[in-house]
């Protein structure tokens, strides 16, 4: 199966082609509504996780909320 | 949580048009567990309580996740913009806190200096303007500054929150009149935050008249944070009673308390008919 190349959350991934943001969240066992994905410094709406695929040289940052003061 | 000012008690916190019960808001960062965290803040009374935005760790467990630990139909939560130390910075993490999709509040937060932690207020200031043009409600921490806090009211920040000294510092209030100008010049509500270390700099804190503390380390770092969540419910709401009450006046002369006539073997200057 072809993968591509992308920075996730700042290490180097390789990603199934084809794959949906959602479909690449629930591989990381993440559910979509606890976290927020920034691509390409953009952030993806959680009602468009479904339709964005992942691609080549993407840059994702996975988010969520940490104790902070 | 409490949605209108009639299910806040008698003397709420209301920022925005929104009341919390509580004028103490609280961190929830550098708690030694999660369990820990979860008693203090609920022993604390508090209803605000900050959140940061971090990586998710892919490599770990998810167990640092707030969402876990704090229910957020029992908590409001406020993004804060901690570690940022430019406008550009804090706009991107205001905006992913946004996109978690509690609120658009947030606590802006742009730091100017690592070893102080002073808030670059120029920078605040730019990013403030910019977040409410992009339709946050923004909660700036500060300098204790009156000018900058006059401009970030102007920016249209619905809270300023002047530091006590630095963030976990546990100093106090070093500078209560500048605490106390800010209070008397600004109209939307001052809250305190970052530098109180014990209950008493939480009290002297709310003796200046300000609407709200915010505060983390005086807790989470506190041997027994739970004790210690108690103790600062209890100081804020002391401070906030003292102010209301209108304190004496200082003097630097003793003034006796007990009646100075009727003292025994003293001459009656004023016999009674």
């Amino acid at each position: 199966m072809a993968n591509v190349s992308v920075v996730l959350n700042g290490e180097p991934r390789s990603v199934p082609l084809g794959y949906s943001f959602a479909q690449l969240l629930k591989s990381l066992d993440l559910k979509p509504g606890t976290v927020v994905v920034e691509r390409n410094r953009q952030i993806l709406a959680r009602n468009t996780l479904d339709a964005v695929d992942v691609e080549e040289g993407d840059a994702i940052e996975i988010v969520h909320f940490v104790g902070g003061g | 949580m409490t949605p209108n000012p009639s299910d806040a008690g008698p003397d709420p916190l209301i920022v925005e048009g929104r009341a919390f019960a509580s004028r103490l808001i609280v961190g929830t960062g550098k708690y030694r567990s999660n369990a820990e965290m979860t008693s203090a803040i609920r022993a604390s009374g508090a209803e605000m309580v900050t959140v940061a935005v971090r990586r998710v760790d892919l490599t770990r467990n998810r167990e640092d996740d707030v969402l876990n630990h704090l229910d957020p139909s029992e908590y409001f939560l406020l993004p804060n913009t901690a570690g940022c130390f430019t406008a550009d910075d804090a706009l991107r993490y205001a905006r992913l806190g946004r996109a978690a999709g509690m609120s658009d509040w947030v606590k802006l937060e742009v730091i100017g200096d690592s070893r102080t932690l002073l808030p670059d207020v120029a920078a605040t200031l730019d990013a403030a303007r910019r977040l409410v043009q992009e339709g946050f409600k923004v909660l700036a921490y500060t300098n204790d500054d009156l000018v900058t806090a006059l401009r970030l009211e102007d920016a249209g920040c619905v809270a300023v929150m002047p530091l006590a000294s630095p963030i976990g510092s546990g100093l106090g209030v070093v500078n209560p009149y500048y605490v106390r100008e800010i209070k008397r010049r600004l109209t939307v509500p001052v809250v305190v935050d970052a530098g109180v270390g014990t209950a008493s700099d939480a009290c002297v804190a709310m003796e200046q008249g300000v609407d709200g503390v915010l505060m983390n380390t005086a807790i989470a770092a506190a041997r027994d944070p739970a004790r210690m969540g108690t103790a600062m419910k209890e100081a804020v709401r002391a401070g906030r009673r003292a102010f209301l009450a209108g304190r004496m006046p200082v003097r630097e002369i003793a003034v006796p308390s007990s009646p100075g006539e009727g003292m025994l073997d003293g001459d009656a200057t004023s016999p009674t008919e």
